[in-house]
């Protein structure tokens, strides 16, 4: 059970940073989910939900995400559908239902950093940056290689122009946590891809090889779900063994890379 | 601490703990149709309306609630009703202690969907288990009620 | 009795609760506990098995709020059973309210009672608990006459002759045949032999286990708790109090809820100790986790099964070995194990040359198990059901046509179901009704989809009974009221079944009157006339026949009231429904008169008590056909569609036997795809939330269609047997077969997991 001595709803994210920096018992509390699942005594539960981050922003440059923006409002945004061609919507869709993704936060899926994030997976693909208050700027891929803990994630970007995107993941029944989840994203040419939930946090592994180079065809496809798996570490949990997580790789990541040519 | 929020259309106050959650609080205001079934978000039976969007009671704050709107099915009784006639007319309400959550989640779908197809119904209500029914009944009747608001056959 | 009289029994009469439950009044124990109650919580024991060296309570008692710490020391020495069953129960007295002995991780240590949740929570944290630790049983195979004893106590007790010996860690054993068995297999052209294995599964009822408890006006203890069986527990709690029954009154309100899991007395043992204790009203409201880790799920079982057939197909023995695997305690070991034989065997009566069932149950030190719809039956009906579908595969023969040449007949005497007979089987219409709808012929070849998918079919067959024949007792109380309605009381369990509702049908079609007039009541230890409870398929069967015995009963004393009223003798009038008539048709007397009358200067009181037990349990059959679709590159199945065809007798209420069919085939997908409770090494319980328990949601079952064929059971009320729990076994057979049909591999250990697919088709080459 979750103890929380104090509540506070800033509303700058500078305040936001100073509370959560004041204690070290202190958190910031996105989505808020599996409150009775933690076991931890927390001294002041810093809200971010009075940020003003539940913006989704068309740029220049791209799309410009407020954490606080819930897994619903995702799944159900018109211009992110038509610029990842459904795969967002794909990559939230499964998580257990609708009153959970109203409350989910995309901040808490990427702050969190969770082996199981499929949204995470899609967004490393995508090549999503992230904004931290202190930190500033950086890469999805960095920031989910870092320790980071004690700053405020406040905006998830992803750089626009043409992509290409399918998101495809494993269950062992529909809403389930996943057991593989895969994401393979095409820009001018260079075909990048994420495998997540193995069931280590989601990685990168682009075809570096140009195995796609020539375009996607059942044999290349074949051949860079094979690279992709070769690459990629396995390990088991009681969702899956190592051994059956190889598999699912290679079968997803194929179908994910055809995928792209359908589209 | 003290929150304000209006519950079921009317302005309430309470004396909250930080870590008291929404569940308990609009049990404790005599909601109970507000079921506790599994305090991992996994259920859907703690449903309520927060802002009109459905959310899981039991992982939210109380304390978020504060200069928020609060639903719960006491005080969306007559929305609920004509829907609900269709669903005993199924039998399919069983043992009735997930339908508060799906009657909830069903009006928040028909709120945004009028018109929602079986497989729209089927992936908006995922996350509302039952285990009595099999579920498919709980269709029928959403089936039945749609048609007879579109005139058309399927009684209760 | 004529077409025009049966209003009731046949139409898809609303449930009778149906409006409060869908706007959701407050009507579970949790919404109706007073305020004030105390809150009990149990410390579970983190130990697979361990004996308490010390334990020290003071430092959890100084927590502000907290009322009483209980442990082992506290509580009655006196053993007794938590199984809800009829007396002297099969189940082995082997438990105590706290034992100094704790037998799987999970087991009550303590129990502490404060005024708040928190006070509660805390307190747990801080009793001192020295545990000597012990190696574990955590296999079944490794229990009988191993080195570890999970009972060794001198005080354990059978109070039934049913093979067990706490010596050896044997909860039951036993044996039944027909014939030599080993003389036809011998002679036998082909012989399927396989050992096949069902998973502990949670029943994962909405509701949790809920009981409050206080002490009423006569210093007696009130239990109200969301319970299919008031008067075991009753029982129950006076044996493990060690007071007298007449100290204490139960009632349900509506239950959340149960499949078996309710006919254990989970958690009032706990309030109801409290309450005893201190005087006060205590609640007990069970976690997910709590209802996950130590409640009552379903026996694991290992079946063998040896089938000998000609190669023309027909079946000529069956030899059935059981083992399974009861837990830490014995609640419904030794009677669960009978039905994988007793309910899986007569289902191939036709030409059965000889039968053998043999069984073992064994205690280990896992969570104890219990009854969860099927009761037994489910896990025989996997074994044979996937190894005469293994017969068919051998033999090239089409299984359904397999079936038909094999099955029981109606008329036939089943010397594998204690020589009963099938006095109402529909199996075969069943099986031919389930073909034609399924569109077996279609959907029976393998089918390559393209992109890696394959779809194919499977078919199963299955049987349950009706309640427990010669024990189940089932009552009913109905009396004339004012105005001419009637009120019903019965001691049996609606738990969302409707069989408040279905009770109501059947006296409102004796009694010539609409459901409505019925109000029923139920279920209270001092207000219902005794019933055994709702489990074992029994209400609609034996307390609906209780029912009608009652009516018959009232309306004589209303005939012979009336008759008085109108001058002439009983026989001189008829029963006309709103009025009595003389036959001469020289008056009448209103209902609403007679009711009257009897409630002034009357002596015969208009109200019936009738019971009811019956000598047979006569089987409900159905057939099930599963369509899948197979991932052959992710092992992932998809159930597309799922045709069941029942045969419960006369449905008396077909909306509501639809429902129950669904529901039970939701959890039969369930358990045959991924539903599965797995303990590590240590004996700890891996699925203990609903994020890793996982049941089916709405995307996961395929479309189903359901359909009777209607049999006439003579001795049910209008013809009627049972459906509650017969459409739960089917699912897991047909959908294993149905993976074969389309990979080659049989799965003979459920769940049958992506993983398990892709990885058995790789194996498979």
């Amino acid at each position: 059970m979750l103890t929380i001595k104090n509540y506070a709803r800033p509303e700058t994210v500078d305040e936001a940073l100073g509370l959560l920096r004041a204690k070290k018992s202190n958190v910031a509390l996105g989505g808020m989910l599996w409150l009775k699942l933690q076991d931890k005594n927390v001294d002041t539960a810093v809200d971010l939900s009075g940020l003003g981050l539940d913006a989704i922003e068309e740029t220049p440059e791209g799309w410009r995400i407020g954490a606080m923006v819930t897994l619903r409002q995702l799944e159900t945004h018109k211009g992110l559908a038509a610029f990842t061609g459904g795969a967002l919507a794909e990559s939230v869709k499964h998580i257990v239902g609708v009153q959970l993704r109203n409350l989910a936060t995309i901040g808490g899926s990427v702050f969190g950093r969770f082996g199981f994030s499929d949204p995470l997976t899609l967004l490393l693909a995508l090549d999503a940056k992230v904004e931290l208050a202190e930190a500033g700027r950086m890469s999805l891929e960095d920031f989910a290689g870092s320790g980071i803990r004690k700053d405020i994630l406040t905006h998830i970007f992803l750089p626009g122009g043409k992509v290409e995107a399918a998101y495809l993941s494993q269950r062992n029944c529909a809403t389930d946590l996943p057991v593989l989840t895969c994401a393979v994203a095409r820009r001018e040419g260079k075909v990048a891809c994420a495998v997540g939930a193995r069931p280590a946090r989601a990685a990168r592994f682009d075809d570096e090889e140009g195995l796609l180079a020539g375009g996607v065809s059942e044999e290349s496809a074949a051949a860079f779900a094979e690279d992709v798996t070769r690459r990629a570490v396995f390990g088991s949990n009681t969702r899956g063994s190592a051994e059956y997580r190889e598999a699912v790789c290679r079968a997803l990541v194929r179908r994910a890379a055809l995928k792209l040519e359908e589209k | 601490m003290e929150i304000n929020f209006v519950l079921n259309g009317r302005p309430v106050s309470a004396a909250v703990r930080p870590d008291t959650l929404l569940i308990d609080l609009v049990r404790e205001k005599g909601c109970l149709s507000v079921k506790r079934g599994c305090e991992t978000s996994n259920c859907g039976l703690c449903t309520v309306l927060l802002d009109g969007a459905p959310v899981l009671s039991c992982s939210v704050l109380a304390a978020r609630a504060d200069g928020h709107r609060v639903d719960t099915l006491e005080g969306l009784q007559e929305e609920a009703r004509p829907f609900a006639e269709f669903i005993a007319g199924q039998g399919a309400e069983q043992c009735g202690f997930c339908n508060p959550g799906f009657v909830m989640n069903t009006i928040a779908l028909l709120r945004e969907n009028p018109d929602p197809t079986d497989d729209d119904i089927r992936a908006f209500l995922a996350g509302n288990l039952c285990r009595c029914s099999g579920y498919e009944g709980q269709l029928r009747g959403i089936r039945a009620f749609l048609n007879s608001r579109k005139g058309g056959e399927g009684r209760g | 009795m004529g077409e025009s009289e049966r209003r009731a029994v046949g139409a898809p009469v609303r449930k009778k609760d149906a409006m409060a439950l869908l706007l959701g009044k407050p009507v579970y124990t949790e919404d109706i506990a007073p305020p004030g109650c105390l809150v009990v919580k149990v410390l579970r024991s983190p130990h697979a098995n361990a004996m308490i060296e010390s334990i020290d309570p003071a430092a959890a008692l100084r927590t502000p709020g907290v009322v009483a710490v209980y442990t082992w020391q506290d509580v009655p020495q006196k053993r007794f059973t938590m199984a809800g069953q009829t007396w002297p129960e099969p189940s082995p007295y082997d438990r105590l309210i706290l034992d100094k002995h704790v037998r799987f991780v999970g087991d009550a240590v303590a129990i502490v009672a404060a005024e708040t949740e928190e006070a509660a929570r805390q307190a747990l944290k801080r009793i001192k608990v020295k545990y000597q630790a012990l190696p574990a049983v955590l296999d079944a195979h490794e229990a009988l006459d191993g080195p570890v004893l999970v009972h060794p106590e001198e005080d354990w007790k059978a109070l039934c002759p049913v093979g067990a010996d706490n010596r050896r860690n044997l909860c039951a054993s036993g044996a039944d045949a027909d014939g030599d068995v080993e003389k036809v297999l011998a002679d036998c052209d082909v012989v399927v032999e396989h050992t096949y294995n069902t998973q502990a599964c949670n029943q994962a009822m909405m509701e949790t286990f809920r009981t409050y408890t206080e002490l009423d006006a006569y210093g007696r203890l009130h239990v109200v708790s969301s319970t299919q069986i008031v008067f075991h527990v009753r029982r129950i709690l006076a044996n493990a109090l060690d007071i007298p029954k007449s100290k204490i009154h139960v009632e349900k309100p509506r239950i959340g809820g149960g499949f078996g899991a309710k006919q254990t007395v989970v958690a009032e043992v706990y309030p109801a100790f409290v309450t005893w204790k201190t005087g006060r009203p205590a609640r007990m409201i069970y976690s997910r986790e709590e209802s996950l880790i130590a409640s009552s799920p379903r026996h694991p079982m290992e079946v063998k099964v040896r089938l000998g057939a000609s190669k023309e197909g027909a079946i000529r023995a069956l030899d059935v070995y059981t083992l399974s695997d009861t837990g830490a305690y014995g609640e419904h070991g030794p009677t669960t194990v009978g039905l994988s034989g007793h309910k899986s065997i007569p289902l191939y009566t036709g030409g059965l040359e000889a039968f053998r069932f043999s069984w073992d149950v064994v205690y280990t030190n896992h969570q104890s198990s219990g009854a969860y719809r099927g009761y037994g039956a489910t896990q025989g009906i996997f074994a044979v059901e996937s190894a005469v579908n293994e017969l068919a595969g051998r033999l090239g023969l089409d299984p359904v046509e397999l079936r038909m040449k094999n099955i029981v007949r109606q008329g036939q005497t089943m010397p594998a179901y204690y020589n009963e007979p099938a006095s109402a089987c529909a199996l075969d219409r069943c099986l031919a009704k389930c073909a034609q709808r399924f569109g077996w012929a279609e959907k029976y070849p393998v089918r390559d989809m393209g992109g890696g998918k394959i779809r194919a079919a499977g078919v199963a067959i299955a049987m349950q009974g009706s309640g427990i024949s010669g024990v189940d007792v089932g009552s009913a109380t109905i009396k004339l009221g004012d105005e001419g309605c009637y009120d019903l009381a019965i001691g049996a369990a609606d738990m969302g079944t409707g069989c408040d509702t279905i009770l109501a049908q059947i006296a409102a079609d004796c009694l010539d009157c609409d459901v409505d007039d019925i109000s029923v009541f139920g279920a209270d230890t001092d207000a219902s006339p005794y019933d055994s409870g709702s489990y074992a398929s029994s209400t609609t069967y034996v307390t609906g026949k209780a029912v009608e015995k009652a009516c018959a009963q009232l309306k004589r004393r209303i005939c012979a009231l009336a008759a008085q009223m109108l001058g002439c003798e009983p026989e001189a009038v008829e029963f006309a429904g709103r009025t009595v008539r003389r036959l001469d048709g020289k008056g009448e007397a209103g209902l609403a008169d007679i009711a009257g009358r009897a409630m002034c200067g009357s002596a015969p009181a208009l109200q019936v008590t009738c019971s009811h037990s019956s000598p047979t349990s006569p089987p409900p059959f159905m057939a099930g056909m599963a369509e899948v679709e197979v991932d052959t590159r992710t092992g992932g199945v998809k159930v597309l569609h799922y045709t069941a065809v029942v045969d419960c007798g006369t449905p008396i209420n077909p909306n509501l036997a639809r429902v129950q069919t669904e529901g039970g085939l939701v959890q039969g997908i369930g358990m045959a795809l991924f539903e599965s409770i797995t303990y590590n090494e240590t004996g700890h319980l891996a699925e203990n939330s609903f994020l890793q328990y996982k049941i089916p949601t709405r995307l996961d079952i395929g479309e189903l269609d359901v359909a009777f064929e209607a049999s006439y059971e003579p001795s049910g009320p209008f013809g009627a047997k049972s459906i509650g729990e017969i459409v739960i076994n089917t699912p897991a057979p047909a959908i294993a077969h149905a993976v074969y049909r389309a990979t080659g591999v049989w799965h003979r250990r459920l769940p049958i997991t992506p993983e398990k697919v892709l990885l058995g088709m790789k194996k498979n080459g």
